[in-house]
């Protein structure tokens, strides 16, 4: 089968996924384990496909890297300080209490002390792919068991930076102390120079190739920055995964961080939708099948190990008591850190190659159990997971802005200010680079994007805000997105920018029932104004615009009602209107004569003024 | 003269240019200095008042005078209104609310229908100064010395001589207006 090309093998993964993904999702097991089962069937141990899991596994291992990226772009600087009390604290209990624990069961196991050390280190960290997935899937981020988990997986991919430091160490090798040093200096230049990079190398060249205006450029810049960073990572021995996370927290604030999200975000699916993939391949049932009994065995440690001290931890924690089993499904696998600290044992002959393969598949055991384990955990004992019961869901963190608003030109901004002054946030998209720095400058929360991308408005909450207000001078645009979000967010209540009666039309046929035309309020001040100019009193000037205004919107709403209908007969009921406004004014003229003319002018209304009898009895 | 006002005079009429008396009432007053003139209708016609500004304004008078056509026995929807938001707790009344204590209230209203309409068996039946009593109730609620009402009945069928002595004698009160302090402490309310 090795013949299939490079399209050849795209279409089997993409075909097994698009097989097994929406049927694990349907069955309520979450897409990861509809991956892995993918992997398994095209694997070598089933249709074997595809022969070689290993080099597809290092490729798609950058799903997880983008995937840390776009976490990082959810926390600014801020909040994750706030975290590192639960990253270090929590974290650091987790991993050196499992790793503690696990090396005395794989001692009892049989294996010698490196191997024990070497082994109870990769499985002591868990799946950030699978338990990252999990959350974000099942929109538990912000609960607090999610929120914990986060900041334990954070601290396991800080931690595996000294473990692979140690790991030569063991080997027996002296000479390496020096080297230690070194590294540790590595490391800080590496994170320095994210750092400092990221805020002013970054930042300026987006804003440069946001310039441009060639959207495909940008998403390719967005996914070169990742690449760099990850490959910078490397270059100094760090996580790629943790350069990345650290480039996203830094670019958290900027204004291109929802383009950033959608950008990258359909990349990170496949690329973790194809590490899934590899997972299930690389099960090595060879070895499943030759030694079943052992691979149980370290199954059984790893699992009951991880799972005692998260439980521990938990507790101590104060996670809610409902929380404590999803906290500790969602951790208690190896992950793919295993893999790299593994091969690491292996070439530094502190890890026996049969003990290597045992382990790996009970590290992948484990993985493709914990999507059913959380199934079980929620289907029995915690209906938070199924979404069964969404009212703790109330406990959010971090509110959406409910209010989004497209396009902050001359309309937009003031929309934006009267909401703004009252207390309301939003979330602003606008599509003009300078723009945005100079109404960034002044506090508000700007963000570069089209707003004519799903993607992006999804990134900018738009499935949870209950206001859109579209405000850009694109007249086919607004309808084109009102009718997509219409489609899309039912939920959310689309208020738009006019340009004329016309355009209201449109709007309201695309479904759009919030409408105000961008001139006509202006207009009609300024026509009032210049009724008092000419001697109207204030009160009269004021009637005279509310009168015109309501019967210019009957007017409209009554082309509404004709609008279906074709053109010719539109034509003709637009002469209607016409017609209508010159009757209604006639009327008008008629009704108001004998007011107006006294109203007109002071001076001259004493002769009439007698006749009119004290109206609600005044005079 | 460089007199500041003493006299806020509150006006308001959906439509002057038919009231003869009213204008005419307007025109005495011009060349008052102490009286400073206040259309509600053409300061508001949007109905959103300036609190801040209105209750500033009040500070600095002390005589208060409500100019209106009776409409519905009672004032224009745009003076209740501006009474309703001016007249705050805390400033009208209640706890700290003694802005307008020992200020005195006038009101100068003119009616549709003539005088012997406001009596029993006439059309409207009930006499004026029933009719009156809520903005009495107010001003001794304020603490506010209500002054004798200034009320012109049919304004729109007098002789034009009439109108003319009406607003002169509406012009003297207002001259010759002198604000007593003592007494207006002593049946002050609140």
């Amino acid at each position: 089968m090795q013949e299939l090309g490079l399209l050849g093998q795209v279409a089997v993964y993409l075909a097994a996924a698009v097989i097994t993904v929406p049927i694990s999702k349907r069955l309520g097991l979450g897409s990861v384990l509809g991956y892995l089962a993918a992997g398994v069937a095209i694997g070598p141990w089933a249709l074997g496909l595809i022969a070689e899991a290993r080099d597809i596994l290092h490729f798609a291992e950058f799903g997880v890297v983008l995937l840390l990226f776009l976490i990082g772009l959810e926390l600014n600087p801020n909040r994750l300080w706030a975290m590192r009390r639960a990253i270090f604290g929590l974290g650091g209990a987790q991993v050196a209490l499992s790793t503690l624990l696990l090396y005395v069961l794989f001692r009892e196991l049989g294996m010698e002390w490196r191997w024990a050390l070497v082994g109870a280190m990769g499985v002591a960290l868990s799946s950030t792919a699978i338990a990252l997935q999990t959350l974000t899937e099942r929109n538990l981020l912000s609960t607090p068991a999610g929120r914990s988990g986060f900041a334990v997986l954070l601290f396991q991919d800080i931690a595996v930076i000294p473990m692979l430091m140690v790991i030569p160490l063991l080997g027996g090798g002296g000479g390496e102390t020096v080297d230690a040093w070194v590294r540790v200096a590595k490391i800080l230049a590496a994170i320095g120079l994210v750092v400092v990079g990221g805020r002013f190398l970054v930042l300026p060249l987006l804003r440069l190739i946001a310039q441009s205006g060639v959207r495909e450029i940008f998403t390719a810049s967005a996914l070169l920055l990742v690449i760099v960073i990850g490959l910078m990572m490397e270059a100094f021995d760090l996580s790629m995964a943790l350069g990345a996370f650290l480039t996203g927290v830094l670019l958290a604030e900027s204004e291109y961080r929802h383009a950033l999200e959608s950008d990258i975000e359909p990349f990170k699916g496949l690329l973790l939708g194809l590490f899934f993939i590899a997972v299930g391949m690389s099960l090595d049932f060879g070895v499943l099948l030759g030694q079943p009994l052992q691979v149980l065995q370290l199954l059984g440690a790893l699992l009951l190990a991880k799972a005692l001290v998260l439980w521990l931890l938990a507790w101590i924690h104060r996670i809610p008591l409902r929380q404590h089993l999803l906290f500790v499904c969602l951790l208690a696998q190896g992950g793919e850190f295993a893999f790299v600290l593994f091969a690491a044992g292996v070439d530094s002959g502190v890890l026996d190659g049969e003990w290597r393969d045992l382990l790996i598949g009970a590290v992948v055991l484990s993985m493709a159990l914990t999507p059913l384990l959380l199934f079980a955990v929620g289907r029995w004992f915690d209906p938070l997971l199924t979404g069964r019961d969404r009212r703790p869901m109330d406990t959010i963190t971090e509110p959406e802005q409910p209010v989004i608003i497209v396009g902050f030109g001359r309309f937009g901004q003031i929309v934006g200010r009267l909401l703004h002054a009252n207390g309301i946030d939003t979330t602003i998209l606008d599509h003009d680079p300078q723009h945005i720095d100079l109404i960034r400058r002044f506090g508000f929360k700007v963000f570069y994007g089209d707003g004519n991308r799903l993607d992006l408005l999804e990134a900018a909450g738009a499935a949870r805000a209950k206001l859109l207000v579209l405000a850009i001078d694109d007249q086919a645009e607004t309808v084109r997105i009102a009718g997509l979000v219409r489609e899309r967010f039912p939920q959310l209540r689309i208020l738009a920018r006019a340009w004329d009666a016309r355009h209201v039309l449109e709007l309201r046929e695309a479904g759009v029932d919030l409408v105000e035309r961008e001139t006509f309020e202006g207009a009609l001040r300024l026509g009032e104004t210049a009724l008092r100019q000419l001697g109207l009193t204030a009160w009269r000037a004021n009637q005279a615009a509310h009168q015109f205004r309501r019967h210019d919107v009957d007017l409209v709403e009554l082309q509404f009602r004709h609008f279906h209908e074709e053109i010719e007969v539109r034509g003709r009921i637009s002469a209607d209107a016409r017609e209508q406004l010159r009757e209604q004014m006639q009327i008008d003229v008629e009704t108001f004569a004998v007011h107006r003319d006294s109203a007109w002018d002071p001076d001259e209304a004493g002769a009439r003024s007698d006749a009119e009898g004290g109206e609600r009895g005044g005079s | 003269m460089t007199q500041r006002p003493d006299i806020l005079v509150l006006f308001a009429h959906l439509a002057i240019g038919h009231s003869k008396i009213n204008r005419a009432m307007l025109a005495a007053l011009d060349d008052l200095p102490r009286v400073r003139l206040h259309d509600l209708l053409e300061t508001y016609p949007d109905f959103y008042i300036d609190v801040e500004h209105e209750q500033a304004m009040l500070r600095e008078v002390d005589l208060v005078v409500f100019q209106h056509p009776v409409y519905w026995y009672g004032l224009p929807a745009i003076m209740k209104h501006w009474l309703d938001c001016v007249f705050t707790q805390g400033f009208a009344f209640g706890s700290g609310g003694v802005a307008l204590r020992g200020k005195a209230l006038l009101q100068a209203c003119s009616t549709g229908a003539q005088a012997d309409a406001y009596r029993p068996g006439g059309i409207h039946h009930y006499p004026m100064d029933q009719l009156l009593l809520p903005m009495r109730a107010v001003a001794r609620f304020c603490g506010m010395r209500y002054l004798e009402p200034l009320v012109v009945h049919g304004g729109h069928r007098l002789p034009e001589a009439d109108i003319a002595d009406h607003a002169a004698r509406y012009r003297r009160i207002l001259a010759d207006y002198r604000h007593d302090t003592d007494d207006a402490v002593a049946s002050g309310g609140g």
